[in-house]
């Protein structure tokens, strides 16, 4: 066991794959000598030489389009995009392509791809260094969408990403990249060695895409959250007062529906939390999903807290992401009926 | 015939490294005066050659030579100079603020001010430039306020666009600046865009796009190559090659090709590639590009050969991954120092006189920060409403923002 921040659990995984087996490639702007904007590849370049990591033009098409090309080929290339905000330029390769690549040639050739973005705000980064635009690869048949909470699923999911046969969008939250956030952005930074999960194992392991993690047992309400929200969830349920049971995803796709349901079930009651604007967001599929499961279990209508329908601001930041305050006051609502 | 032993992958890096000692031998430099100026209607095949050479006008010995000197007069480059060193001085006090914590981010444009500065000066009322967050030079070259690039950057209650984007992501539509995108290289096609727009309107105005090095890897590059080629569209095609994109020297974007301006060719768009530290190569440059554009002659694509001297931004720091003293090596010079030594040749400019200009300029800026400060920055308050994120994302607020909007209180 060492003590990792979620950047050193990433750049450990990479480095544990790596190890075992030789197709692994990893690339992306900056990811190369430098090691990436964020460091999540620091020191691979250097141990594996520049053509198992190196630096890509900037080009995000150009990166999803020629890893599509490896991997059809037989490698297994995790390439980095250094925001999922530039995401868009590869968003055909990635929907028209990769996605659909097995179907269409019935197995003739496979796609086994990781594509790593970060995601989300509390940075003060503004419209293009905040998005969390995950509903846009949940909604693609042939897309797997994971985003981990803290470094220990971080390591272990990113493994069992890139040893996946299939495209996996791997979605990592900036701002739990160097500790855990409770939502109180006026707070001194609780860093990741003083947490559990900052704990990672320094050899390979991995945990298998489409399993929910219960952060949080509690009776009354059930809270659906992943990435940044699991901790704004925590928060919230301490200070509201209210025992909620709060479910950590993990992977949005597959979805680990027995243990949203079992919860639901037992609470009848459920709030979904998510940075993401609300309109058609994950919560929305979410919402549909609790509903046809868990109808007769239900004894309000669920709640959705999520960014606002607007562009991510910059000023008025702490305005747009939805803080425990926020969250409290939907579980007591959800509580008052 | 090679004989064939196996593939390897090639995958390109900087000669020299933190540690190393600098070298810039391979940056082939002409000397100044060298290279010739064609007529602004050359068929663009004849004048292939300007895309391998620099053209530059200001020599070692601070004279101005050759076919492309004397498009600007002394008065004129006395106020150029002064535009420079406002950008340099507007760009320490800004980066200082980051570092204070009074806002999030900053870019500064720092070696670079000539680029935008000089060519600003060759464009018209009227016409629209598409730049990226290091082309400040266009807007101060404009007396644009400085306080209201201040106000933005503190994204305070005055922040002309509402607190809504990250520092430097100006938008200012009077001094045909347009919106900034932090997102690189989309605005390289609007700029042809626009330039269509005023061709099919049988306007006059022109439009200029802008892009670094790195981003001419973008998809969005080559979509913009090939509109303004089809369509012979009225635009200047910018690079600005400041040899660095974050950590990722520029062979990294140019690949095989001998210089980004060559990539031109083929679209068969004319290409010029320019000394971007010698104020007056880039304005004689842009001068030519837009003459051309207004005579509805077409497209020019102008690289800028130039020197990010410093980091990215404030969230890089550049010895991780180059020599710290690569800057000093740079054989460009600063543009600063050479238009100073130019106009002190001339007889027209002192070390008195420019101490002077520098003091000046520090004061503008100063008070423009005092007040702007006054107002307040990221940190201390006064920002635009919270109620204000709901507005301008639809020009009629439809009801389901309303009603977002009253949930959030605001
Ligand atoms: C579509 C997109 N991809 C990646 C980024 C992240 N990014 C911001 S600036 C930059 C480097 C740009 O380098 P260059 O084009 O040479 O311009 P310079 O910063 O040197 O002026 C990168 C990769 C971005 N803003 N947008
Ligand atoms: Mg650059």
């Amino acid at each position: 066991m060492a003590s990792m921040t979620m950047i050193d659990a990433i750049r450990s995984a990479h480095d544990a794959v790596m190890e075992r087996d030789e197709r692994v490639v990893v690339f992306g702007e900056d990811v190369g000598f430098f090691g990436g904007v964020f460091r999540c590849t620091a020191g691979l370049q250097e141990k594996y030489g520049p053509t198992r990591c190196f630096d890509a033009p900037i080009s995000e098409l150009g990166i999803v389009g020629t890893a599509i090309g490896m991997a059809a080929y037989g490698l297994r290339p995790c390439v980095e995009i250094q925001f999922a905000d530039y995401v868009y330029p590869a968003y055909d390769q990635i929907v028209s392509e990769a996605a659909r690549l097995r179907h269409r040639s019935a197995g003739d050739f496979t796609c086994p791809l990781v594509i790593r973005m970060p995601v989300g705000g509390g940075i003060f980064g503004g419209q293009t260094h905040s998005q969390s635009p995950e509903a846009i690869f949940t909604h693609v048949s042939g897309l797997k969408t994971v985003m981990p909470s803290n470094p220990y699923d971080a390591k272990g999911l990113l493994t069992a990403a890139i040893e996946d046969p299939d495209p996996v969008i791997f979605l990592e939250p900036k701002r739990l990249y160097n500790g855990p956030f409770d939502g109180h952005h006026d707070a001194p930074v609780v860093p990741w060695r003083s947490h559990e999960s900052g704990d990672v194992p320094e050899d390979y392991y991995s945990l298998p895409l489409g399993k929910a993690e219960v952060r949080r047992s509690g009776e009354q309400v059930t809270v659906l959250a992943y990435g940044t929200m699991v901790y704004v969830a925590q928060t919230a349920a301490e200070e509201s007062g209210v025992d909620a049971e709060i479910i950590d995803l993990r992977s949005l796709l597959p979805l680990d529906i027995d243990t949203i349901t079992e919860s639901v079930r037992k609470t009848g009651r459920c709030v979904i939390v998510h940075e993401a604007t609300l309109t058609c967001g994950f919560g929305a599929e979410l919402a549909a999903l609790v509903q046809q499961e868990c109808f007769y279990h239900l004894e309000v209508p669920i709640q959705r807290v999520t960014g606002w329908d607007t562009p991510y601001p910059h000023a008025q930041e702490w305005n747009y992401f939805p803080g425990p305050a926020r969250l409290g006051r939907a579980l007591q609502k959800a509580m008052e009926a | 015939m090679p004989k064939a032993t196996g593939l390897s992958l090639h995958v390109p890096a900087p000669g020299v490294r933190p540690g190393d000692t600098p070298d810039f031998s391979d940056v082939d430099i002409p000397k100044a005066g060298e290279t010739r100026r064609p007529d602004v209607d050359s068929d663009p095949k004849d004048i292939r050659d300007l895309a391998f050479t620099v053209i530059r006008v200001l020599s070692r010995d601070g004279d101005a030579v050759g076919p492309w000197a004397n498009s600007l007069s002394n008065e004129e480059l006395i106020v150029g100079l002064r535009h420079m060193m406002t950008v340099r001085s507007f760009d320490s006090r800004m980066l200082m603020a980051q570092r204070q914590g009074k806002t999030s981010f900053f870019v500064q444009s720092f070696g670079e001010e000539a680029v935008a500065c000089a060519f600003q000066q060759a464009l018209q009322k009227g016409d629209m430039n598409f730049p990226t967050y290091r082309q400040v030079g266009l807007l101060i070259s404009q007396q644009y306020p400085l306080i209201k690039l201040m106000n933005q950057i503190y994204s305070n209650e005055e922040d002309p666009i509402r607190g809504r984007q990250l520092p430097v992501m100006y938008s200012a539509k009077d001094y045909g600046f347009f919106s900034i995108s932090g997102n690189l290289t989309t605005q390289f096609s609007q700029a042809v865009g626009w330039a269509m727009a005023s061709a099919i309107s049988n306007d006059n105005k022109i439009a200029v796009g802008w892009v670094g090095d790195g981003s001419t890897s973008e998809n969005d590059f080559h979509a913009a190559m090939v509109f303004a080629s089809t369509y012979r569209a009225p635009v200047v095609l910018n690079i600005v090659n400041n040899q660095w994109a974050i950590s990722t020297f520029q062979g990294m974007a140019k690949g095989g090709s001998a210089t980004f301006a060559a990539r031109g060719h083929g679209f068969g768009i004319p290409a010029l590639r320019v000394d971007g530290n010698d104020y007056l190569a880039v304005h004689a440059v842009a001068k030519w590009a837009t003459e051309r554009a207004r005579l509805n002659l077409g497209p020019t694509l102008v690289e800028y050969v130039t020197y990010r001297a410093g980091g990215h931004s404030t969230s890089d720091d550049p010895a991780a991954y180059r020599p710290k003293q690569e800057g000093d090596a740079w054989p460009l010079g600063d543009p600063i120092l050479r238009l100073k030594s130019h106009l002190i040749k001339q007889g027209v400019w002192s070390e008195q006189k420019h101490a002077q200009v520098e003091a000046e300029v520090e004061d503008e800026v100063i008070s423009a920060q005092k007040a702007s400060e006054e107002i307040g920055t990221l940190i201390s308050g006064n920002a635009p409403s919270a109620r204000d994120m709901f507005e301008g994302v639809y020009e009629q607020m439809p009801p389901h923002l309303v009603k977002q909007r009253q949930e959030a209180g605001y």
